[in-house]
């Protein structure tokens, strides 16, 4: 199709987030000429980064409101370039992030917004493919519109280089005081360390765990595969676990090399933040359980005695 | 304090999400409903926050009449009245739904005085679109944060915190506010009683909605692509170890 693709490019202070790489991969799978937008002057050094994916303009936003993320002022700098640039499509990556800029922008703008979108077909209107339900049902939908505002499903696009050359250019904003009001007034960094989301192996429990010290062997196999414990929506709600550990559509989706599912039925709100793992061993007492179905392999029996047991054949082998 | 917490009834599904013939919702026949997740974690949150300086809380549906339910379940832990938007029980997309829930809540403050704080869930567990209370927010000329896992009231202040790749944030929000909740900010009470008593007492008014359809159009629902998946059952109870380990020796996380 003709005309730009403007993409929103997620950083926080100049780390560029992988996720806007995934972006800036949807944009060119619609042949438009593709330009990338970075918010804040922490972000001025990505231009290489962003020419090596396929941008032809790197657009900046600078304001000393814009060091450390404000979901309205960026919405407002976001709306503003828009109005100037009068790209085609208005485009990031479905994140926490992503979808919020490009909601408060179209509001802003008065203008529809598609969230988690898969397939983009463009004619008279934009056919396309979106996520409900965390991805466990599709729906097909048009976005009538002056200009098409997109947030591409998470984890659905490999970021691939397309080196390109690219221009700067610097935005001029003019951004009323007031927005301040919602932007980051303090932050907490994350300990070092493996998370849910990043970890390469996720030993998660379900009800069938049956009690919060049930999960003191699934730590400890955790523990000697450099992993680290999961859990679904029923253990949460028992209060077993701490609800960072809830892998799920209202939780966080992993996709680590193996998922061990370990007394998990495998309900819809829990495969959703599971499917993206590489491998997925089950263990359940029951063969017909959903996760045991939908897993590569499976171990049928109960937990409190197979967990112990791979433990220990896995200390066994490393002491051989 | 007066909070406004705006809910979704949904479908609870569980293994599988089946669809109508006609290709238009979630066949929900044999299922039951619930409040959305993130939603009934915003109900909790202003439970709390009235627990703690006062005031009174109104939950807010649009949706068709059956999503009564929710709204007196609501109650039950809880919120002190509702209102519900009632449609004909068809999909409205966000702007509209946005349109809708603004006028509304202008009527309300009209009749009823100004909220200190509206509250969304983050994202509706069945259509998804992530932006419906951003627009509310944007409507009012209020600020708005979503995602929200922690959530206090100090004066004139909402202290919002959010977590991001890096960490956590902390946000400040004067008041009059709209914030966007998330599940894992706190766990949902279950209904006493005395709550489920007050429920069936507690008035619940019915406006007819007012919004424009706007730009995004839903043409049909359809099944994610079937993975097919045959699963090797490596064995039965702990004798099953070595297989597994095998397996994890495969995969190369050893």
């Amino acid at each position: 199709m003709e005309g730009t693709t403007l993409v929103v490019i997620e950083h926080d202070r100049g780390a560029l987030a992988e996720a806007s790489l995934e972006a800036l991969a949807a944009a060119r799978a619609l042949g438009t000429r593709v330009e990338a937008l970075t918010i804040g002057a922490d972000a001025d050094g990505l231009t290489d980064t962003l020419a090596a994916h396929g941008a032809s303009t790197h657009h900046r936003a600078h304001h000393e409101m814009l060091t450390d993320y404000a979901p309205e002022a960026w919405g407002e700098v976001v709306a503003a370039a828009v109005r100037s640039m009068s790209p085609a499509v208005l485009m990031a990556c479905g994140t926490d992030r992503g979808n919020e800029v490009l909601a408060q922008a179209a509001a802003r703008l008065d203008l529809p917004f598609a969230a988690n979108c898969t397939d983009l077909s463009p004619g008279d209107t934009l056919n396309m493919t979106r996520l409900r339900w965390g991805g466990s049902l599709l729906e097909e939908a048009t976005l009538s519109a002056p200009m098409w505002i997109v947030s591409v499903a998470h984890h659905l696009h490999e970021p691939s280089e397309a080196p390109t050359e690219c221009s700067i250019s610097d935005l001029p904003v003019d951004l009323d005081p007031s927005l301040a009001r919602s932007r980051v007034t303090a932050r907490v960094e994350r300990e070092a360390g493996v998370t849910l989301s990043s970890a390469p192996v996720v030993v998660g429990g379900g009800r069938g765990v049956g009690s919060p010290e049930g999960f003191a062997p699934l730590a400890e196999l955790a523990a000697e595969l450099g992993g680290v414990v999961g859990c679904s929506r029923a253990v949460t709600n028992n209060g077993w676990r701490s609800h960072t550990d809830q892998v799920g559509q209202t939780g966080t989706r992993i996709a680590p090399d193996v998922y061990i599912a370990c007394g998990i039925s495998g309900a819809i709100q829990h495969w959703v933040g599971a499917m993206a793992s590489k491998n997925i061993i089950a263990i359940n007492t029951d063969p017909q359980a959903n996760m045991v179905t939908k897993a590569g392999h499976a171990v049928i029996g109960d937990l409190h005695k197979v967990i112990p047991a791979i433990t220990e054949e896995i200390r066994r082998r490393r002491a051989s | 304090m007066r909070i406004l917490v705006c809910v979704k009834r949904v479908p609870a599904p569980g293994s599988k999400i089946n669809i109508t013939a006609d290709g238009q919702r979630v066949d929900d026949a044999n299922l039951g409903h619930t409040t959305s997740p993130h939603e009934e974690c915003a109900v909790e949150a202003a439970s709390q926050l009235i627990e703690e300086h006062g005031g009174e809380a109104v939950v807010l549906t649009l949706g068709g009449v059956e999503a009564e339910e929710q709204l007196r379940y609501a109650v039950s832990v809880g919120m002190h009245s509702g209102v519900l938007l009632a449609t004909d029980g068809g999909e409205w997309d966000p702007q509209r739904t946005a349109a809708a829930i603004a006028s509304a809540i202008t009527n309300l403050e009209a009749s009823g005085g100004p909220f200190d704080l509206v509250l969304f869930g983050n994202e509706s567990a069945d259509s998804s679109g992530f932006q419906v209370g951003i627009r509310v927010a944007h409507t009012l000329g209020r600020p708005m944060v979503n995602g929200a896992k922690g959530l206090r009231v100090d004066g004139g202040t909402a202290h919002v915190e959010r977590e991001a790749d890096a960490g956590r944030e902390a946000y400040e929000l004067p008041l009059p506010a709209v914030v966007g909740v998330k599940e894992g900010i706190n766990l949902p009470r279950y209904p006493t009683m005395k709550g489920r008593l007050a429920s069936k007492k507690a008035g619940v008014v019915t406006v007819e909605p007012a919004g424009e359809a706007g730009g995004l159009a839903m043409v049909t629902l359809k099944p994610p692509p079937e993975r097919t998946n045959e699963t090797v059952i490596l064995g039965n109870g702990p004798e099953a170890a070595a297989a597994v380990v095998d397996v994890l020796e495969e995969i190369g996380v050893l």
